[in-house]
């Protein structure tokens, strides 16, 4: 179970994309997160396992506060989180058995996954996870060497390595056609039932939202504006997350990813 | 005149954008050519002196159209494999130095403490040019193909450290933070990251560093610190130029050799 707590960022630009957001996810629930760009909806997504440093509020899974860790248990939290992108972020120049592999890395050691010998249970359920997603004879291909699709198939194996207790996803089907996007939609639907997994998918597309999650947030200029079964996800609703014509909020999303990534990049720099 | 009958004009002139003002761009047009008169006219030309020294460019030429590979042989063979030794240990030992320093001289994954300490010692390496350095080192350990190794690798740290400090910086950042997401340490971060993106382009300038060591080892011979460079410059005080026009023939070689190679390899390596 997942419970965000009064969630607050403010950038050091001074904007606010989070303003005391609180909700909570049971397990195996799938919820939608969707808003115009430039709502918050990603940075949200990372201030739950830390990518992005939230300002104020509390991250509890199952009980664990994420947001009180130190650098070396936050990492061992982060490998209790999958986490699924928008563009796949798959490391290219690798196979896709390593990049399926790499959700192992909380788990082992530097040398062992310097030589890449993971233990053999790591191994067979890696082939395991990619028979699961249907690319059980491509493991030994480089993962640009994959349809959009397909990497991101990669993507939900490497995220399910991680033998997760919640998944975060990112725009999961922003990059992908109509039908491939429903098949991915439908995919991990399965795969959080399979397992009861909590989920949250940030996602664009309003009716795929509606079509294959349990819940919606609303979320508009960085608060929770609608909460609530996709049924109830009318005209009136949508003009209150979207508004009629929101331009000032579509300017603003740009920024936002700015923020994000330069945020990003700070954290990195300080990881050590 | 109504909208519809608005003629355009069929005529187009690109706006002078970096001195818009005529005046300003004329001014400093005839400014300059009247330096570049003034400064030529400056220059010295000892006619007589230049027609003297036709005769022994002649014979120079006529000497590297006349290579002769055979009687300093051993000489030039002894030069030529102290060169390679040289290049080859220079550039191994400069590249296993210069990754750690470039990993440390990185912005976005390297603590700012340790950024700087590598930065430092990047531009110490590259602020001196590799004839000065070779002439400290000379001095310091002697004649012969050591100091000229110690130059070699202290040049390649400064160039290899550098430029792969700016291909990390420009790595794909979402494929590190899916790796940062998974909990991984920072030395995995860096093997599982960033390592495959940055290894191609590393490769690729290890391969251009040793050929650019092979060419600075004929040069740094010349101040004493052995190789091809060395026996270069006995081959042309004693005035034996079809000698050194072999030399030179040999060092263009091995240098397009390195080219095509290395060209190869890195397309093999992508």
């Amino acid at each position: 179970m997942l419970t965000v707590d009064a969630l607050t960022k403010t950038y050091k630009t001074g904007d606010k994309a989070l303003k005391s957001v609180s909700f909570t996810v049971p397990k195996g629930q799938v919820v939608g997160l969707i808003g115009p760009s430039g709502a918050g909806k990603s940075s949200l997504i990372r201030c739950i396992n830390r990518l992005v440093e939230p300002s104020e509020g509390r991250v509890l899974l199952n009980d664990l506060n994420i947001t009180g860790l130190p650098a070396g248990e936050l990492r061992r939290a982060r490998r209790r989180i999958g986490m699924i992108f928008q563009e796949y972020a798959l490391v290219e120049r690798l196979t896709v058995m390593e990049n399926v592999l790499s959700g192992r890395l909380g788990y082992v050691g530097f040398w062992r996954s310097f030589l890449r010998q993971f233990a053999g249970d790591d191994v067979q359920n890696a082939f395991r996870l990619l028979d699961r997603v249907g690319l059980i004879d491509h493991a030994d291909k480089r993962a640009d060497a994959l349809s959009g699709g397909q990497r991101q198939r990669v993507g939900i194996a490497r995220a399910l390595a991680q033998d997760p207790e919640l998944l975060l996803i990112d725009e999961p089907t922003a990059s992908l056609d109509p039908k491939t996007s429903r098949q991915i939609m439908r995919l991990i639907v399965e795969i959080c039932e399979e397992r009861e997994l909590p989920a949250i998918i940030n996602i664009h597309d309003v009716v795929l939202a509606q079509q294959f999650t349990q819940r919606i947030i609303g979320l508009k200029a960085g608060e929770i504006v609608f909460d609530g079964a996709p049924e109830l996800l009318d005209e009136s609703v949508l003009t209150r997350i979207y508004g009629e014509e929101d331009w000032t909020a579509m300017r603003r999303a740009a920024e936002e990813d700015d923020h994000a990534e330069r945020d990003a990049a700070e954290r990195m720099a300080g990881m050590i | 005149m109504s909208a519809t009958a608005k003629t355009y004009p069929r005529r187009w002139r690109r706006p002078a954008t970096m001195i818009p003002d005529p005046r300003w761009r004329y001014g400093i047009y005839a400014a300059i050519l009247i330096y570049l008169v003034l400064a030529i006219s400056t220059v010295d030309v000892n006619w007589a002196r230049v027609w003297d020294g036709l005769d022994r460019g002649g014979r120079f030429v006529m000497g590297f159209l006349t290579p002769d590979f055979t009687s300093r042989w051993k000489d030039i063979s002894n030069g030529m494999v102290e060169s390679l030794t040289m290049t080859v240990t220079a550039t191994v030992a400069g590249v296993l130095i210069s990754v750690p320093i470039g990993i440390g001289a990185a912005r976005n994954i390297a603590p700012m403490p340790v950024y700087y300490a590598c930065r430092g010692l990047i531009a110490l390496s590259r602020s001196l040019q590799e004839i000065i350095i070779a002439i400290l080192l000379v001095a310091m350990f002697g004649f012969g193909p050591f100091a000229g190794f110690l130059t070699l690798t202290f040049a390649t740290i400064g160039f290899l450290a550098k430029l792969l400090a700016e291909d990390i910086e420009d790595i794909d950042e979402t494929q590190a933070e899916a790796i940062r997401a998974t909990g991984a340490s920072w030395w995995q971060l860096v093997n599982y990251a960033v390592q495959p993106q940055v290894m191609p382009r590393l490769i690729g300038l290890t391969l251009y560093r040793f050929d650019i060591n092979f060419r600075e080892s004929a040069v740094i011979g010349i101040v004493g610190a052995g190789g091809i460079g060395a026996t270069l410059n006995t081959a042309i005080d004693r005035y034996e130029y079809d000698s050194a026009g072999a030399i030179l023939l040999i060092i263009i070689a091995v240098v397009m050799f390195a080219e095509y190679s290395s060209s190869y390899i890195r397309k093999w390596v992508q």
